[in-house]
């Protein structure tokens, strides 16, 4: 039997002074291979929840297990399991795609030969070869968004959290990331994902979960959902169980 | 185990503690960022020297006061007899002013106009009637001595007339001190002259004719002269410069200004999605700070090392003081260290606790200086108010420039000056643990 990437029991979380969205005996499982789905509307606790996973942000209540290993034991180490991919550039700007992915390759442990080999491989699948020394701050989007995942995925994590990793690039960008994580996702890559293009659900996700107000209102394929709500799209289902008010 | 093992693609980072490797990555990522800005370099190394150039000028002129930029002074004498005359030739003779005697045909002149004119600092109004009154009063003194010599001086009334008294005007920028050195000047010339008045008028009523010129040479002007030696712990003589006073000071100043940068820096990383990546790695935040700990040390050590080449070098060929380097380079090493790192320290914590690099920059800047100004830079620690005399022992500049003074002034050496770098160390210590606190509130570590 293999082990679940990810296993929430009875999560209990909330903000200080009761800002933004709370969890109250949250359960989720994610088994290993999955391409994970998380939607939701602003303020559903997509991010909240991936920073809980992360280890971004500290719970008092329940279990988080990523691969069997209770986050909350491990504090440091167990990061080593996971890539995270935060929806802010988080890089540094003065440095090239080269230097960022060296300095960040050094935190995850590798050596020299192993942040040579693994920057010139990403930078050659990411379309990034040519730009590899130049300064970040003159990228466009679509690059800095590519730069972003490269560094997320340097040592090779058998999973990996990607928060609205194709926000604000071209169709074409939007396009390779996606083609990128299908292909680690063969390569034995766990994938949980958030977005609201609800459309990327349909092309990446083999599971997903729509989320709303701390609590998971739907959680299975794309299509037995559309089917189990007789949707065609998943825009449609996602207006049908999230409601149309704004969401800000 | 095995789980781990087929998870990890690598398995060298430490659970705890500090990886060389990554500390030396971020050491070299540091660098380059550092590097780079070319504006932040500029304001880290020139303005520190810009600075240390000006100050010293300014305070060099002061220095010099007496020698070659003399307080330029306004006499306006209304006395018509010798003693103003006398009066004005004894001031010109103390050699601290640039002397300007006024037309004296003027009955009511508009002093404050004429300085502004003339750009005097000082004017000095001797009234009419000072001679007169000079030589009555020595008279009505001698006379009063010798009809009886026991009687209370504090008993004699002033049987003379008093005519307007000596008026000093003074320009407003002159500050207390300086004013008051002026004043008693001024007043030793007066006090010659009427000394002068009064053993003429003893000698002529004693033996019945005037003074030799050469005996009252020796009563009024053969005073024990007093040489002035600074304390030195080398035995060395050399007479402290501005050179040797400021540079330090202003020095250490410019170290614990790292705080601009280095605060800046520690606040963009918390705030830009670095520290977010960073938190969900497997190592430390702890290398991000001992890695600008050690950059940002080393710029604080290059500042001062530039400086005091510069103070050493350059300072003679733009006309200012040469600045003496201390004998003990290991001691002036030592203290340069310590202070550097206190500094960064410093900065690191601003850095920690502010959440914005406004917060940063305005709270560093401000906080610097008023730790510079408890610490002596600014006035020296002798002549703050005793409250603040207190205060001034948490500043880490007090402590440092303390060192520096030991070693730059003094002449002493590295075990004359472990005190101060104890304490020093202490108060980085204390920095250290403010900042812990507040790393672990804000779940960075």
């Amino acid at each position: 039997m293999s082990i679940p990437a990810i296993t929430i029991q009875k999560l209990a979380f909330h903000y200080p002074r009761s800002e933004g969205v709370c969890f109250e005996n949250f359960n989720l499982e994610i088994q290993a291979g999955e391409r994970f789905g998380l939607f939701g509307p602003n303020g559903a606790g997509k991010t909240t929840l991936i920073h809980l996973m992360t280890g971004l942000l500290k719970y008092r209540e329940g279990s988080i297990r990523l691969l069997g290993h209770e986050i909350s034991r491990h504090p440091k180490s167990i990061n080593s399991l996971f890539g995270f991919v935060p929806q802010d550039f988080s890089y540094y700007p003065e440095l090239s795609p080269r230097e960022n992915l060296a300095f960040y390759g050094a935190w995850y442990g590798l050596d020299r030969k192993q942040i040579k080999t693994r920057t010139d491989e990403l930078l050659e699948v990411l379309g990034l070869s040519d730009v590899g020394d130049r300064f970040l701050q003159s990228f466009s989007g679509g690059m800095k968004r590519r730069v972003n995942l490269a560094i997320g995925v340097m040592h090779r994590p058998k999973l990996l959290f990607l928060d609205e990793p194709t926000v604000g690039v071209d169709v074409q960008s939007r396009h390779n990331i996606i083609e990128y994580l299908k292909s680690q996702n063969k390569s034995g890559t766990t994938l949980v994902y958030t977005s609201h293009q609800m459309e990327e659900a349909a092309i990446l996700c083999n599971k997903i979960a729509l989320m709303d107000d701390g609590k998971i209102i739907a959680h299975d394929s794309p299509e037995a959902l559309m089917q189990k709500h007789g949707y065609e799209d998943m825009e449609g289902l996602f207006l049908a169980l999230t409601g149309k008010r704004f969401r800000d | 185990m095995k789980i781990w093992k087929d998870y990890f693609w690598h398995s060298q980072v430490k659970d705890s503690g500090i990886d060389m490797r990554i500390l030396k990555a971020t050491i070299i990522k540091d660098l380059k960022i550092l590097l780079r800005d070319r504006l932040g370099l500029f304001l880290i190394f020139f303005m520190p020297i810009l600075l240390v150039i000006v100050i010293t000028s300014v305070q060099n002129s002061t220095f010099e006061l007496v020698n070659n930029n003399k307080i330029s002074l306004l006499v306006y004498n209304k006395d018509q007899g010798p003693l103003g005359a006398a009066l004005t030739e004894g001031i010109r003779k103390i050699g601290l002013f640039r002397l300007q005697v006024s037309d004296t045909t003027q009955k009511n002149p508009d002093i404050p106009a004429r300085m502004h004119d003339q750009d005097a600092l000082v004017a000095l109004i001797i009234p009419a009637g000072f001679t007169e009154y000079i030589q009555n009063k020595a008279e009505d003194i001698a006379s009063r001595a010798l009809k009886d010599p026991d009687s209370d001086s504090r008993n004699l009334s002033p049987s003379v007339p008093l005519p307007d008294s000596l008026q000093m005007y003074y320009h407003p920028v002159m500050q207390a001190t300086f004013r008051q050195s002026v004043e008693g000047s001024l007043r030793s010339a007066v006090q010659v002259i009427q000394g002068q008045a009064i053993v003429k008028k003893l000698y002529e009523a004693v033996n019945q004719k005037e003074i030799p010129q050469d005996l009252e040479k020796q009563i009024l002007f053969s005073q024990l002269p007093i040489s002035e030696i600074p304390v030195s712990r080398s035995g060395s003589r050399t007479v402290p410069n501005a050179s040797q006073h400021n540079v330090p000071a202003w020095t250490l100043f410019a170290m614990f200004f790292i705080v601009i940068s280095l605060g800046g820096a520690v606040v963009k990383e918390k705030n830009s999605g670095s520290l977010i990546r960073l938190k969900t790695l497997p190592a430390s935040y702890l290398h991000a700070l001992y890695s600008k700990q050690f950059v940002y040390g080393m710029v604080t050590m290059l500042q001062a090392a530039v400086i005091f080449v510069i103070g050493n070098k350059l300072f003679p060929l733009i006309g200012l003081p040469v600045l003496h380097l201390p004998k003990d380079i290991l001691g002036l090493f030592i203290v340069t260290i310590v202070s550097g790192y206190c500094a960064v320290n410093y900065a690191i914590c601003v850095g920690v606790y502010a959440r914005t690099a406004e917060q940063s920059n305005g709270f560093g800047a401000i906080s610097v200086l008023i730790l510079a100004a408890i610490g002596g830079l600014l006035v020296p620690s002798f002549a703050m108010p005793s409250h603040l005399q207190k205060m001034l022992q948490v500043s880490p500049l007090h402590w440092a420039l303390e060192a520096y003074y030991g070693l730059f002034l003094e002449g002493g050496k590295l075990k004359d000056i472990w005190m101060n770098i104890i304490s020093l160390l202490v108060i980085t210590g204390l920095i250290q643990l403010v900042t812990l606190y507040g790393l672990k509130k804000k779940n960075l570590i």
